[in-house]
Order: C-alpha cells, then sequence, then structure tokens
C-alpha cells in the first residue's frame, strides 16, 4: 500500500485516496508548436513512455482531498515515494541528477517547464 | 530425448524412478549464434521451438535472467480463449488456443489443456450489448461462441448468485464452449524440452547487460555470461521489454504495472468452468487440485516489484463474493504479482524495429499465457524471414505512429 500526502492540501491517504495519472512532465506538441506536429512527436506524446526500472516521476491527483493534479518521485522497485511537488514546479534537483536513463537524458537536454 | 510414454514410465518405475534424464541441458554460451531470444518465458521458448522445428534454425540460444517460465509464465490465472472484438486480435489468439488444442501431442509434454468452456458475464446492460456485438464479430471470424441466458448460466455454475436483486446482476454470459485452462508451468517446460531436443540453447541465471550494435544493425548482447555474437536479437522480455530495449536505443510505448492474482486453499469440486466477470474486474476457475484459482484487475501505477497493492486484492474479492457467496469464508493460500507489459491499445507488439535485426514481442498486458503458442509461431517466422508474419502484420510497433490502433481497451473482452 502506497501512502501518499498531497502537496497542496496536505492530505494524507493511500492510493485509493488519489488516483494516479501516469508518467509527468510531458509536453503536449500541439500546445507549444501547433504548426509542426509531425506523426512520430504525436507518437512520443500520445504512447511513448520512459517505464523505467527504479526513479520515477508522475502525476497524481488528490481525489478525496482538494481535487489538485500534483507530482511525485516514486521507485518503481521500491515504491518508496522521494518527492511530491506542485503540477507547475520541477522535480528537487537532487532528484533530477539521480534519474538514470531516459529520464536522465530529458533532464540534461530539456529542463521541464512544469506543465502537465 | 527420451520420448515420454506409458511404456516409458513402465520401464522407469523397474528401476525406481533413478534413469530419468535431464529434461534440458544447461549448456555455456557459444561465441556466436544465429539468433538470440532474450527471456526464456512461454513466448521466448515457443519462439525458439518453432525457430528450430519450422524454421530450421538450430543455432540459437534463449537468454534468461533468472529460471526458465519463472516470471509471468508462472504467474497466471492460466486462462485461454479468444473472444476478443477486432479481426487482428481474433486471428492470433484464435491460431494460439487452436495450437494449445493438439499440444501435448505436439511437444509430448502433457500440457493438461482441458477446454472446459468460458463464460463472460454480462452484469450490466452496457455489457450485455458489447459482448452481443464481440459474439457477432466471433461469430462471423467463424470462432465457436455464442450468448447464453441468465438461466443458462445458472444451470452451468448453479452455485452462482443470480439473483436480479444483486448490485451486479447476471443478466446473460457470453460463452466459448473451446476456451479453458492449462497447465503453465508444463507450457514452459514442454517447450523448452521441445528445443532443447532440437538443439537450442536454453542459458539460465544469464541476464543480458547490455546490446551492442554496429551502427544500424545488432552486433550482440553482453550478458552475466559473457559477450554472445548474434545478428538476429528477440527480445520476449514482457515486463521488463523497456529496460532492455533501451539497452539499444529504442523507445517502447509501454507501461510496467502490477497484476496479481490468487488461490484458495483447495475445496470440492464446485465450478466446472471458467468465468470471468470483467465489470467487477474478477476471475474465477478451479484448478484440478481443487483449489480456486482468482484473478483480478491491475494496480494503476508502474511498478517493478512484483507485489501488487492490497486495495486491488480486495476490489477483486468483494467483487467475486456477491457473486459467488459461498466462497466467502474460504482462507485464501498464496496470492502473486507479476509486471505486465501495457500498451496504449492493450494490444501486443510483434514486431521489426528501427535497428536492423532486433526484434521485439511484448505488450500482451495481462493476457500473455493464453496467446503462448500462437505468438511463438508467427513470431519465429517473422525472425526467420526478417519480414513480418501475416497474423502478426496488424501489431507493429508503426501502428502507434500510423494511428491504425487495435483497440482492445474498451472492447470488453479483456480483464484490465
Amino acid at each position: 500500500m502506497l501512502t501518499i500526502t498531497c502537496p497542496v492540501c496536505g492530505a494524507e491517504g493511500d492510493e485509493t485516496d488519489f488516483h494516479y495519472g501516469h508518467e509527468a512532465h510531458m509536453a503536449r506538441p500541439a500546445t507549444s508548436d501547433p504548426d509542426h506536429i509531425s506523426n512520430e512527436r504525436q507518437r512520443d506524446y500520445l504512447f511513448m513512455r520512459r517505464n523505467p526500472k527504479g526513479l520515477h516521476f508522475e502525476r497524481w491527483r488528490c481525489d478525496r482531498g482538494c481535487g489538485k493534479w500534483f507530482h511525485a518521485a516514486r521507485d518503481t522497485v521500491t515504491m518508496e515515494f522521494k518527492a511530491f511537488y506542485g503540477i507547475t514546479e520541477k522535480p528537487p534537483l537532487e532528484l533530477m541528477q539521480e534519474a538514470r536513463g531516459e529520464w536522465a537524458d530529458y533532464f540534461a537536454t530539456k529542463p521541464p517547464e512544469g506543465t502537465a | 530425448m527420451t520420448r515420454y510414454s506409458i511404456f516409458s514410465i513402465a520401464r522407469n518405475a523397474m528401476n525406481y524412478h533413478k534413469d530419468w534424464e535431464r529434461v534440458w541441458r544447461s549448456p555455456m554460451p557459444k561465441p556466436e549464434y544465429d539468433a538470440v531470444i532474450v527471456g526464456a518465458g512461454g513466448h521466448g521458448l515457443a519462439t525458439a521451438y518453432y525457430l528450430a522445428k519450422e524454421h530450421k534454425m538450430a543455432n540459437i540460444a534463449v537468454v534468461e535472467k533468472g529460471w526458465l517460465g519463472g516470471g509471468n509464465t508462472g504467474r497466471n490465472t492460466t486462462v485461454i480463449r479468444s473472444n476478443y472484438l477486432q479481426d487482428a486480435s481474433i486471428a492470433i489468439y484464435e491460431l494460439s488456443r487452436s495450437l494449445y488444442e493438439n499440444l501435448s501431442r505436439e511437444l509430448n509434454y502433457n500440457v493438461m489443456f482441458s477446454p472446459r468452456g468460458l463464460i463472460m458475464l454480462c452484469q450490466t446492460e452496457h455489457e450485455l450489448r458489447a459482448l452481443k456485438r464481440t459474439a457477432h464479430a466471433n461469430r462471423l471470424a467463424g470462432l465457436d461462441c455464442r450468448m447464453i441466458s441468465r438461466a443458462e448460466a445458472k444451470k452451468l455454475v448453479p452455485l452462482m448468485n443470480v439473483e436480479p436483486t444483486c448490485r451486479y446482476p447476471v443478466l446473460g454470459a457470453y460463452y466459448q464452449p473451446r476456451g479453458g485452462t492449462a497447465r503453465h508451468d508444463a507450457v514452459a517446460w514442454g517447450y523448452a524440452r521441445g528445443a532443447d531436443a532440437l538443439g537450442v540453447d536454453i542459458i539460465q541465471n544469464c541476464e543480458v547487460t547490455g546490446i551492442r550494435r554496429d551502427g544500424g544493425r545488432v552486433a550482440g548482447v553482453e550478458t552475466a555470461k559473457g559477450f554472445i555474437r548474434t545478428r538476429k536479437i528477440a527480445v520476449v522480455t514482457a515486463g521488463h521489454t523497456s529496460v532492455i530495449m533501451q539497452m539499444a536505443g529504442v523507445r517502447m510505448p509501454i507501461e510496467s504495472v502490477c497484476l496479481q492474482a490468487l488461490v484458495s486453499e483447495p475445496i470440492k469440486p464446485v465450478i466446472d468452468c471458467v468465468i470471468m466477470a470483467n465489470t467487477v474486474h474478477g476471475y474465477i476457475s478451479q484448478s484440478d487440485k481443487g483449489e480456486l484459482v482468482i484473478g483480478g484487475g491491475a494496480d494503476p501505477y508502474n511498478n517493478y516489484s512484483q507485489r501488487g497493492s492490497f486495495p486491488a486484492l480486495q476490489h477483486t474479492v468483494t467483487a467475486l463474493v456477491e457473486t459467488f457467496p459461498f466462497i466467502s469464508r474460504l482462507k485464501m493460500l498464496r496470492l502473486w504479482g507479476g509486471i505486465v507489459d501495457m500498451t496504449g491499445d492493450r494490444s501486443p507488439i510483434l514486431s521489426l524495429t528501427d535497428v536492423e535485426g532486433l526484434y521485439v514481442n511484448c505488450g500482451w498486458g495481462t493476457g500473455g499465457f493464453k496467446s503462448i503458442p500462437g505468438s511463438g509461431f508467427v513470431f519465429a517466422d517473422t525472425i526467420a524471414n526478417g519480414r513480418p508474419h501475416r497474423v502478426a502484420e496488424p501489431f507493429s510497433l508503426n501502428r502507434f505512429t500510423e494511428g491504425r490502433l487495435i483497440d482492445e481497451s474498451v472492447a470488453a473482452a479483456v480483464a484490465h
């Protein structure tokens, strides 16, 4: 069972009190660059996932509290939450440095804007 | 390989069963193979078996991180059915189901295929309508199936609660008479034995740590037992596909989540078919030992731990207790979780990739066991000929770029 704390209203609960919103920090191509949407970019946005074994950045919604979406950093092997942070915020710097694989590439080349 | 028969049993009985030979070898890897299959689960072993048998490619290896059949092949509820909605899905799942019919004879290994009939309950008006549509689609594709009434369903499963006052009353059901179950370990062991006898090296305890590329094509795999040179690599690693494919620099449209199942204490025969209740996310069958095998929905969040959450289990069991009140006092003996690889459209990926010589077979999600023979059969053909098999073609990675999805996620044919 996961124990989650909402960084917006401070509500605590397990995963049934929150709603999982899958991978975080994905920018919708049509929002930032509506004139250049290739099939590949749209595919990446809709389907391609980093799906790391280890540190993952994801979205959750505070279902039974304030109803707001927020971000979380979690280890997908130990299930340990490393951080909860706002939906417009970047992950804590040390977690961005800790990230491996595709997440590391992403943070190295393109610091997240923080939009969901 | 000793053929198993009544005579071999009698002969070995004379000698207190001390002379049975090992079912497969445990070789060290050779420096080079014609093809290397990553992952010795059902799909990987079936692929190896059909490569060796149908395509005469015997110089191949299957490398496995743990022991063969120790992943999702040994962690499912062994349900076999083919009642999917889309034509492409029906083709591959029915090919698979029909191969199961003769698999014990084919492998000379008893996989205990038991076509005991499969019932999908319709517990809302929407589900009734959706499954009628599926039944029509299935019948058009030549599948043996039909819709049955509540009374018929009750006759097949007398202990089922079909009262109209239930929160989710049984309004009718979809029936596939040749659906059923098989012994999951035996499927892995049978294919492993068959492949080994044809000369395939199955190398266990040999984790793949890297995939070496030579420009745009594969050069070999780095493993715990050294580098293996090869020009064809087939990745068949289910929940770990993203991790392995990243070693070759290929991104995958997959999320890994945990799916759980559990078995009860053994009881006298009460259910002689497979029952699926998709609205409430639960399915149930009874093993030959008498245990009720219960499966449910997957946890929503990414997970590589092979341990699911309690709420998901509670949800499954709570729902089933209403439809099967007699299970409320059963003790549960064991529960387990497997890491399943979910695609956006809930259909598998059988595909070539942008890297020459790199093939991938994954995305079976919650329905991998039933598809082992068919998946192995068409994937072997794909690898041997370097082009997709006719049945595998719709399941290419390109479908996500082209928007050509094979949407089973809202088709109500799968429990997820």
